[in-house]
């Protein structure tokens, strides 16, 4: 059955590693929904977070070939009920429609924020799920939404094992 | 102050050296001239095999690396060169063969240009190398290269790339060289979880009908003693994966045959009938397993590798122990009991005795003079003992080889086995011969893959190598004929294959040759060769229409080999 996997992939800073990451899963015909690095809790460790809707077998299988990256210390699959995650959303509109009073609601009841306001446009921004940024989306359009930008998910894990624990036993590990 | 300084070029040349490299197979061009002008003050230490194409210098440096346990190392120009190593990557890959292979690139301000013979190997090569790197400047060239070398050779071998700006080889740096020993975030070396090993053992002692399946990581992990030993002391009967030949001696009385889709009718039936499955150094191919929803379902499985991500890849594994084959055997041996497994030996050999049968009955029917290829080999087989390097390329003479020829020694079995690449003999069997020069060297190559890669005579006519080479020529591209046959109501689209004068082609390249028709001439025809002083060709005519039986056609089970 399919659902929804979030991967995480713990790698070396080096050129090309996006790449790598993403032909392991282009190679077995699987699409990623969206896909997110930045530096780790840990120093010059990079986190690649990948979400994806895929099958239990297929996810496990892409978790050992990231693993053999000589780049990846580690990869993990968790579902979304083993992570904390969240997307970020901006939406532009016309600084014009804000004198529809309207407008100031939507933004109240979405807990939405204004980031910058210009003379000719405004930009709201709003963190959450894909269904709640979505719904903002919707309920902004009537009074015209000119661009809408969504980043993919950033996510951190419920187990309390830290990744820096993990690094340690791998070390170990070797012969 | 500078004075100590050398160039790029020189610090790859230096660097090999520190890595013992005496021999590189390759083909100069534009963007690799710096190094190749470095190379011309080695020519006293390091051997260099000037190729007639680069994928002939690396199908010959995987040749070079399974007989001689060093690693292949390739030297390639940018563009259009490092594009001819793309096939031998994957083969190498797929195969798990180590190999280094540098790569001239154009120079750095050039990068994404779309330079002259620029193109971006790295990102090409990318899925099919273990590793690989691109170096933009000269005092990197040591570091990749030392990692280069401890990545090729290390866990589970593979083929990596080194890709060099042209400024880079030109640049000056000081040349320090340090072996690589630790990638932090590489572990190549699994620790043996002595419970798993445990867990193993207690399913081989209380089973009856243990079976054991090895593949080549037996030779990659250096095990083949180690596995004598603890095939002699459990008893166990074992088959061969095809790469996995040579690693167990077939003249063994617990050998019991080949595996796969051509491979022997015993070992292939009795996956489904053994009670625990042991498979050492091995992935369970596809060609291997048939349906696997079918494959080995009332055995317990133990499944040791040292590639964590092949272990429940194919075949769910009871026990999965990741770890080196030869290190797993050597305690596995400790842990067994001395046992005996009279009776299921037997059931193998009566099983053989069906296919031994059934084949003869299947050649009588034909009723043909021509020469069969199982008959050169096994006479081939017959001559050399078993103890030649046999290369052989891809389709119905390779399986043939693999059937009928009986390596009694650990790495004289070269071919192109997950990629099927046809052109790999030739230059394969250059490569094995530079590895293991004391050793006779025979490339078994049919009418079609010969034609693929036939500009290697030059090679072998420059660098005077002694390679034997035999044409199976049944003038068909024969196993898709016979697929065609079995499978496409013998609607044979554009498998026939006409062929120019081998005899002629060899001696246009000094090379002794003889063309082989009549039964009667086999014999002497294939002792003259083996004792000619020198490379020699020997075509052989052979049936037009022979089909390799057994078969696991696709999607059967391994319980539904046919045999005619």
């Amino acid at each position: 059955m399919e659902k929804i996997f979030t991967v995480s992939v713990f790698t070396e800073n080096s050129i090309g590693m996006m790449n790598r990451v993403t032909i392991i899963f282009t190679r077995r015909h699987l699409n990623i929904d969206s896909i997110t690095a930045s530096e780790s809790e840990v120093k010059g460790v990079f986190r690649y977070t990948i979400v994806l809707r895929t099958t239990r077998e297929q996810v496990d299988k892409v978790i050992g070939q990231l693993e053999k990256l000589i780049d990846v210390f580690k990869a993990f699959v968790h579902e979304d009920s083993e992570v904390v995650h969240q997307e970020i959303a901006l939406y532009k509109i016309k600084t014009a429609s804000l004198t529809n009073g309207d407008v100031e609601k939507v933004i109240r009841e979405h807990h939405a924020r204004i980031l910058t306001v210009d003379s000719q446009f405004m930009v709201i921004e709003k963190t959450g799920h894909v269904a709640e940024t979505q719904l903002l989306f919707t309920n902004l359009q009537p009074f015209g939404v000119l661009e809408f930008a969504r980043s993919g998910r950033v996510a951190v894990t419920k187990p309390m094992k830290e990744f820096s624990t993990y690094l340690k036993e791998l070390e170990e590990s070797k012969g | 102050m500078n004075s100590t300084k050398i160039t790029g070029a020189e610090a790859v040349m230096k660097s090999l050296v520190a890595e013992q490299v005496d021999t590189i197979f390759g083909y100069p061009g534009g963007a690799i001239m710096p190094i190749y002008d470095a190379l011309y003050d080695y020519e006293e230490t390091v051997k260099h095999i000037l190729v007639r194409h680069e994928q002939g210098a690396i199908h010959a440096a995987q040749g070079y690396a399974r007989t001689s346990e060093k690693i292949g190392v390739v030297f390639a120009t940018s563009g259009p060169g490092a594009t001819n190593l793309i096939t031998g990557l994957a083969d190498a890959m797929i195969d798990s063969t180590p190999l280094v292979c540098i790569t001239g690139q154009v120079a750095s301000h050039l990068l994404g240009t779309d330079a002259f013979q620029e193109t971006d190997v790295v990102g090409i090569s990318m899925p099919i190398t273990k590793w690989n790197i691109q170096v933009t400047k000269a005092e990197e060239i040591p570091v990749a290269i030392a990692k280069a070398f401890y990545i090729a050779q290390t866990g589970r071998p593979g083929p990596v790339l080194i890709d060099i700006t042209k400024d880079a080889q030109f640049g000056k740096t000081d040349f320090k060289y340090e072996k690589c020993a630790n990638i932090r975030s590489y572990y190549p070396s699994p620790k043996l979880k002595i419970s798993s090993a445990e867990d193993a053992a207690k399913l081989i002692n209380e089973a009856k009908k243990p079976y054991l399946l090895i593949g080549q990581g037996i030779m990659l992990s250096n095990g083949e003693q180690e596995l004598l030993e603890f095939v002699e002391k459990s008893g166990i009967p074992v088959a061969s994966t095809l790469l996995g030949l040579g690693a167990f001696p077939n003249n063994h009385p617990q050998y019991v045959g080949f595996l796969g889709m051509h491979g022997d009718y015993a070992p292939n039936i009795k996956t489904n009938e053994c009670d625990v499955l042991i498979a050492v150094g091995m992935r369970f191919d596809d060609r291997v397993t048939g349906d696997v929803s079918r494959y080995a379902k009332q055995a317990k499985v133990v499944h040791v590798d040292i590639d964590a991500s092949e272990l429940n890849k194919i075949i769910k594994a009871d026990v999965a122990i990741h770890a080196d084959a030869k290190e797993a055997l050597k305690v596995l041996t400790q842990l067994v009991h001395n046992k005996q497994h009279t009776a299921w030996l037997h059931e193998f050999r009566d099983a053989k005795k069906v296919e031994v049968d059934t084949l003869q009955e299947n050649a009588n029917k034909l009723h043909s003079e021509e020469l069969k290829m199982d008959e050169v080999i096994k006479m081939l087989s017959e001559i050399t003992k078993g103890e030649a390097i046999i290369v052989t390329d891809v389709g119905q003479h390779q399986m043939m080889t693999a059937r009928y020829y009986q390596y009694n020694k650990t790495k004289s079995n070269v071919t192109s086995g997950g990629l099927g690449t046809m052109g790999f003999a030739l230059p394969a069997a250059i490569g094995a011969k530079f590895g293991a020069p004391e050793k006779p060297v025979v490339a078994i190559i049919g009418d079609g893959g010969f034609q693929m890669t036939l500009q290697e005579l030059g090679t072998m006519l420059q660098s005077e190598v002694a390679v034997k080479i035999i044409i199976l020529n049944n003038r068909f591209l024969g196993m898709v004929r016979q697929w065609q046959q079995m499978f496409f109501e013998k609607r044979y689209s554009f498998t026939n294959m006409v062929s120019p004068d081998f005899v002629v082609l060899s001696k246009a390249y000094n090379i002794e040759a003889k063309k082989v028709e009549a039964r009667t001439d086999l014999k002497e025809s294939l002792l003259n060769m083996l004792n000619h002083n020198g490379s020699y060709l020997l075509e052989v005519m052979v049936a037009k229409e022979e089909n390799v039986f057994p078969m696991m056609t696709t999607g059967a089970s391994v319980s539904e080999v046919r045999l005619n």
